[in-house]
């Protein structure tokens, strides 16, 4: 009835034990892992998969720059992440998103890979990872591969990684002229919300108030994260004015496709989702 | 499985299943029970211990993890019969009304003041963010915890 529970230590332990045992549960923090496994009936007898928790495997942990980009390692712990200079100085908007992730606990536990791979409809670090353009580095005991973090996430709790590969790392670009980032979560309290609905945006703002690029991404109102060009195409190089915003809200709407859930219904999603939008008349003057 | 670490400064090899959670390890094994268990799930806080003196939910934690780690727990707060200064902060405060989410509270302000040892109000509201009180006490353990950090620089 136990499950084997292993803690390898470095990568080549791990490529070692799914040799072994193809048929594994991975977890990193076990914020989510653990809650799933309290709310399953006992396990039938026999023999269940062992659970690897990749927590000490210290290749896994850290953030580093490499020609121009930032490279997150799955394991690292949000906490970590947040504390970090160079994410603080070049990505505020992922460092304002972890500020609201959970709570400081699960934000001790919880890792950004994990975050990931749980491919949540409300994954806090989705939306702003999807506008700064990140992607991903899929790794295997004899190979590795980096794709768009879009192309990586399939659907609900579902990610591109093929048997036998584990996610390494998110690697972002340094450099770009974003000047405003932005991130707001709608929750029933602000503390452990799971998002009704939320809102990523990095903007160019021009010294006359021109918006001259935007990236917007919407979190818990698809099955994945929402972008739309259409939206980014009608704002780029207009005004950031009410009118502006206005005029581009029917597109959010359209873009969307929320569900009703225990958290909100469908319409409100749509509603307030829609709204935020509305919000980035705070850079007006910016 | 065996597992060794520090327990409250002492040293401790326990045979448990790897995936019994730290929580259960803790109240049912060790019969330590001051640390509570409200949602299971990570939500409340009341299973918040120190691991290497940094927080974690016990109810999120599988037994095989603490292998080689220092844990703290609210048994191992007080020294003898003196209290640690925030448990001292709490009883003299009034912070505590039924009790069950005061061992939670008690340890995340020591992990709030071990990183933060001035910290204000708002600093404190967001650091116990993560632990619940259903008695609706906010107000007297955010004045504990100020009382505790005064007490500490004195």
């Amino acid at each position: 009835m136990a499950r084997e529970v292993l803690l390898p230590r470095t990568l080549d332990d791990l490529w070692e034990i799914f040799h072994a045992e193809p048929e594994l549960h991975l977890y990193a923090g076990g914020t989510d892992l653990l809650v799933k496994l309290r709310s399953q009936p006992p396990l039938p007898s026999g023999s269940p998969s062992p659970l690897v928790c990749l927590e000490r495997i210290d290749g896994l942990k850290g953030i580093y720059e490499e020609d121009g980009l930032v490279c997150i390692r799955a394991c690292t712990t949000h906490s970590e992440i947040m504390k970090d200079p160079v994410i603080r100085q070049h990505f505020p908007v992922l460092t304002k998103v972890l500020s609201l992730l959970g709570s400081p606990h699960i934000r001790n536990m919880g890792t950004i890979g994990g975050n990931i791979c749980t491919a949540s409809p409300a994954g806090d670090t989705l939306t702003p990872l999807y506008t700064l353009g990140a992607s991903v580095e899929a790794r295997s005991c004899d190979s590795g591969r980096l794709m768009p973090l879009k192309s990586f996430i399939l659907g609900p709790g579902s990610v591109a990684l093929q048997q036998g590969e584990i996610l390494y790392g998110i690697w972002i670009k340094k450099d770009h002229d974003f000047n405003i980032h932005h991130f707001e979560k709608i929750g029933q309290r602000k503390a452990l919300a799971i998002a009704i609905a939320s809102m990523a945006a990095l903007i160019k703002l021009s010294g006359e108030g021109t918006i001259e690029k935007i990236r917007l991404a919407w979190g818990s109102v698809a099955p994945t994260v929402a972008v739309s060009h259409t939206i980014e195409d009608a704002l780029t190089g207009k005004p950031l004015t009410e009118n502006v915003l206005r005029d581009a809200m029917p597109l959010v709407t359209d873009a969307l496709s929320p569900i009703d859930d225990v958290r909100a219904s469908a319409g409100y999603r749509r509603r307030v989702a829609t709204n935020l939008l509305l919000r980035l008349l705070q850079y007006k003057d910016a | 499985m065996k597992i060794s670490f520090v327990l409250n400064g002492k040293k401790k090899t326990t045979d448990v299943e790897p995936d019994m959670r730290v929580i259960d390890l803790l109240r049912e094994h060790l019969h330590l029970t001051g640390t509570k268990e409200g949602c299971g799930s990570g939500e409340c806080g009341a299973c918040a211990i120190l691991v290497d003196g940094e927080s974690r939910l016990s109810c999120l934690m599988l037994a095989a993890q603490l292998e080689g780690k220092k844990i703290t727990t609210i048994e191992g707060l007080s020294k003898g019969k003196r209290l640690h200064p925030v448990q001292k902060a709490f009883v003299e405060n009034g912070a505590v009304q039924c009790g069950f989410c005061t061992p939670g509270m008690v340890m995340t302000s020591v992990d709030i003041l071990s990183r933060n040892p001035d910290p204000s109000r708002d600093e404190i509201r967001e650091g116990i963010s993560g632990n619940l009180c259903r008695c609706t006490g906010y107000q007297k353990i955010v004045d504990a915890i100020e009382y505790a950090a005064k007490d500490k620089n004195r």
